[in-house]
């Protein structure tokens, strides 16, 4: 079940993975979902603001910034390069 | 829940020659493009006004094709039709035409971001299933082009069951024509086909529909099956069959388990959008722009950091720096006006109502315009390039730390120049509790307005002796500076832990591409933000001008004008040339003094000298104070008047009067601890009507305004009665 304990608030800059499981419970963590964060979405750590906080991702294309208090509630299976 | 339903509103009318063909609503993600595009479309035929009961603008224009005329209703930015935000909630109410005062759209204009087919697709198959005649507006084709993204629109419209799609770069207006006619067309278009994604769904909204009492569309059982029966589906409930209404809450069991029905909800879309994507996107090498280029380097945290920096400095400098000669021209084209209205029309009352009362509180109310105009003019820019976002990504630990959110920064360093236009930056806040503590720190930011006032106090009774390498007049300058900085952020910690107690909002904040703003959008909002603020702000400050200039012209002194007269012979016998001038407006000066002594509103300064009292002030202080309150760099005035120089009087002239003014048994009234009380109650007091105006229109009630009255000058009368005290003991 858990994928080596990756998450969003694990993967390093300019690392990809695909997002595995989500611990939807949360109201704000759906709030994420319905802007795309859901399983089998491909996101990619961008960028971060000073001290690793906010993050940004790319999502398809789009920059997204997540909180790293949110960005560990969705496991990720990350991308091996080359893939 | 808001609280839409109790308050009713007369709905905005629009007057157009020719008939109302239909009203169409334009419906998007937020960035998608969707206001740049309302505008190109309806250009200056719009009008804002709000929603009934709430503070979010309702934008509708008229978009001319022919002899038809046709209504497009601009909505907030939506993600999904399972509204969380206010914003959110108002466009859904609307396109379900469950919102007071605006009818059920005839038909949809979907706005599709190019280079974000993912989030727009999301929302665009939910529109579908409304089933209301829908056009889509491809925008953005240009920087998808230089992104490297290739649509096949073709394909496209074959996957979203055949409904017209117009690419068009609402920025060059390339493709406009065409989205006209496609929109013109709308009312003759046939309901789009039904996209199935949830098979499951589809089948529980089946069974939900047998036996209901009237006919209910997919989209409403949809709603009732993903949110439940909530104040706002209850309409849709009662179409339902009484069996039907009893099944709800089993149907929504038996569908999602304990997983969130908006969870289940976005996977399943969301997996479709990526089938849809593999099929209709692909990608090509992106081309290198400038765009990308500046993106990457912004990206990093410290350049990005230090481009925040400068981008505010600029900002900030310019607010300042290009608004002072246009201020100062109002200034006096204000004074040239009054000073030939008394020529005129003589020293009558009707002659003072309209020179001092109607043009100088008309005066005070566009005296903001320069400011406002120029740091929205950037805030829009800024807007539309898509950096207030990343400003706010930039600053939200720092904010954080303080009890607000990124996006609190940008209102919060405006409010520097001017709270008004600050306070009116606070929309781009999501977060209602943010959005209000941010408006009450706001106003204790030194403003423009606070400005005059510390340099004439300052410079009169605080020595210009050095401390170490810095002056001590500038050292207190740069205190009262950061005693408004502390004051705000003590202010919106503390509202947020005690009235405005609760949870975190989410920070989700979506950073668009760095974008070239279109310049006919940006004077659009422009035009826009200073109707609002003329017609809303001014009114209150006109009235409560005219309310202070009559306090301070009645009741009329009727022994002043002999005994003027007859000192104006004396002189006239002794003296002659500059010195009888000299003299003639010396008389005058005192006159005015005498009768701003025995008007109602020196009488109030007489009145609550008690009061005031034991912060060491005297009538004339208190009087003066009194007078400010409707606008802060007023005090300068009435001081010069009362002391008995004139209202146009020079600092150096001022000063000398404020030095050497005493109490009755001699003891001088400006000790330095007072003065330095005052310069407290004046940087806490809320002396400002236009403030107060904002901050009733964008809270949209009473309550927000008064307490920050209240709060802000219980703090200042707190702050000069210790500093006074504990000086003087």
């Amino acid at each position: 079940m858990a994928i080596n304990g990756n998450t969003l608030a694990t993967l390093k800059r300019g690392q990809k993975g695909i997002i595995k499981s989500v611990d939807a419970a949360d109201p704000q963590v759906q709030r994420l979902m319905v802007l795309g964060l859901v399983e089998g979405a491909e996101v990619e750590h961008a960028s971060s603001a000073i001290g690793g906080d906010p993050i940004e991702f790319r999502l398809f294309g789009c920059g997204i910034s997540l909180r790293q208090e949110h960005a560990k509630y969705f496991q990720v299976a990350p991308v091996v390069a080359g893939d | 829940m808001t609280k839409r339903s109790e308050i009713r509103i007369p709905t905005t009318e629009i007057h157009v020659a020719g008939r109302l063909a239909a009203s169409i609503a334009v419906v998007g993600n937020p960035n998608s493009g969707k206001s740049t595009l309302f505008n190109r479309l309806t250009g200056l035929k719009q009008k804002i006004g709000n929603y009934p009961g709430v503070t979010v603008e309702k934008h509708v224009g008229i978009l001319k094709v022919d002899d038809q005329a046709i209504e497009l209703v601009d909505l907030p930015g939506t993600h999904s039709l399972s509204a969380h935000s206010l914003e959110e909630h108002i466009a859904v109410d609307v396109i379900f035409g469950r919102m007071q005062g605006t009818k059920k759209p005839d038909g949809i204009l979907a706005v599709l971001d190019a280079t974000n087919l993912y989030q727009g697709l999301f929302l665009v198959q939910q529109l579908l299933e409304l089933r209301l005649p829908t056009v889509i507006a491809l925008t953005m084709t240009d920087a998808a082009d230089q992104s490297g993204i290739g649509i096949d629109i073709e394909e496209l419209r074959k996957q979203l069951g055949g409904v017209p799609i117009c690419p068009v770069v609402a920025t060059s207006g390339t493709g406009l024509e065409s989205l006209r006619k496609a929109i013109a067309g709308i009312p003759d278009l046939p309901p789009p086909e039904r996209i199935i994604v949830w098979p499951e769904l589809s089948e529980a909204a089946r069974r939900l529909a047998e036996g209901a009492r009237e006919p209910i569309r997919f989209a409403e059982l949809e709603r009732l099956l993903l949110d439940g029966a909530i104040d706002a589906n209850r309409p849709f409930l009662e179409k339902l069959s009484q069996d039907a209404r009893d099944r709800l809450e089993a149907e929504r069991d038996s569908l999602f388990g304990i997983e969130p029905p908006v969870a289940r909800d976005a996977r399943i879309r969301y997996a479709w959008v990526r089938e849809v994507l593999a099929k209709v996107q692909h990608s090509a090498p992106p081309f290198y722009s400038w765009r990308t280029r500046v993106t990457a380097f912004l990206n990093r945290p410290i350049p990005g950091t230090i481009g925040l920096f400068v981008v505010m400095a600029i900002v900030f400098q310019a607010v300042f720096a290009w608004a002072t000669p246009l201020m100062d021209l109002i200034d006096s084209a204000a004074l040239a006006l009054g000073a030939s209205v008394t020529r005129t029309f003589g020293d009558g009352a009707l002659a003072s109502l309209i020179a001092d009362g109607v043009i100088a509180g008309v005066g005070s109310v566009v005296i903001f315009l320069p400011q406002i105009l120029i740091l929205f003019l950037f805030i829009i820019l800024l807007e539309d390039s898509g950096y207030l976002a990343r400003a706010a990504y930039l600053m939200d630990r720092a904010m954080r730390s303080v009890g607000l959110s990124g996006q609190s920064i940008i209102p919060m360093i405006s409010s520097f120049a001017c709270a008004v236009p600050g306070i009116m930056a606070t929309r781009v806040i999501p977060n209602r509790r943010d959005r209000i503590a941010t408006i009450l720190a706001a106003p204790f930011m030194t403003c423009s307005a606070r400005l005059p006032v510390y340099a004439l106090l300052i410079a009169a009774f605080v020595p210009a002796t050095k401390v170490g390498f810095m002056n001590l007049q500038g050292l207190v300058l740069f205190g009262l500076y950061l005693f408004g900085i502390v004051a705000g952020i003590l202010t919106a910690l503390l509202i947020r832990k005690t009235a405005l107690r609760g949870p975190k909002p989410p920070f989700a904040l979506m950073l668009p591409e760095f974008r070239r703003p279109n310049l006919q959008t940006v004077l659009i909002q422009l035009l826009g933000r200073a109707k609002v603020f003329l017609y809303r702000a001014g009114t209150v400050i006109f009235a409560v001008a005219v309310i202070v200039w009559s306090l301070a012209y009645y009741p009329r002194a009727d022994l002043l004008a002999p005994q003027v007269g007859q000192q104006r012979s004396i002189a006239a016998y002794t003296l002659s040339g500059e010195e009888l001038a000299a003299e003639y407006q010396r008389i005058d000066n005192v006159a005015a003094a005498a009768q701003m002594e025995q008007s109602w509103l020196g009488r109030a300064g007489r009145f609550v000298e008690p009061a005031f009292a034991p912060l060491g002030w005297d009538w004339r202080v208190s009087a003066a104070v009194i007078a400010g309150f409707p606008a802060r760099e007023v005090v300068i005035a009435v001081l010069g008047t009362v002391y008995a120089v004139g209202d146009e009087a020079d600092e150096v002239t001022l000063s000398s009067r404020l030095k050497t003014s005493t109490w009755p048994d001699g003891r001088p009234v400006f000790t330095l601890p007072m003065v330095i009380g005052l310069l407290i109650f004046y940087a806490c007091c809320l002396q400002c009507a236009a403030t107060l105006a904002v901050i009733r229109r964008e809270t949209n009630s009473w309550r927000w305004p008064i307490f920050a009255w209240t709060y802000m000058t219980a703090i200042g009368y707190i702050g000069a009665l210790l500093a006074f005290q504990l000086g003087s003991n």
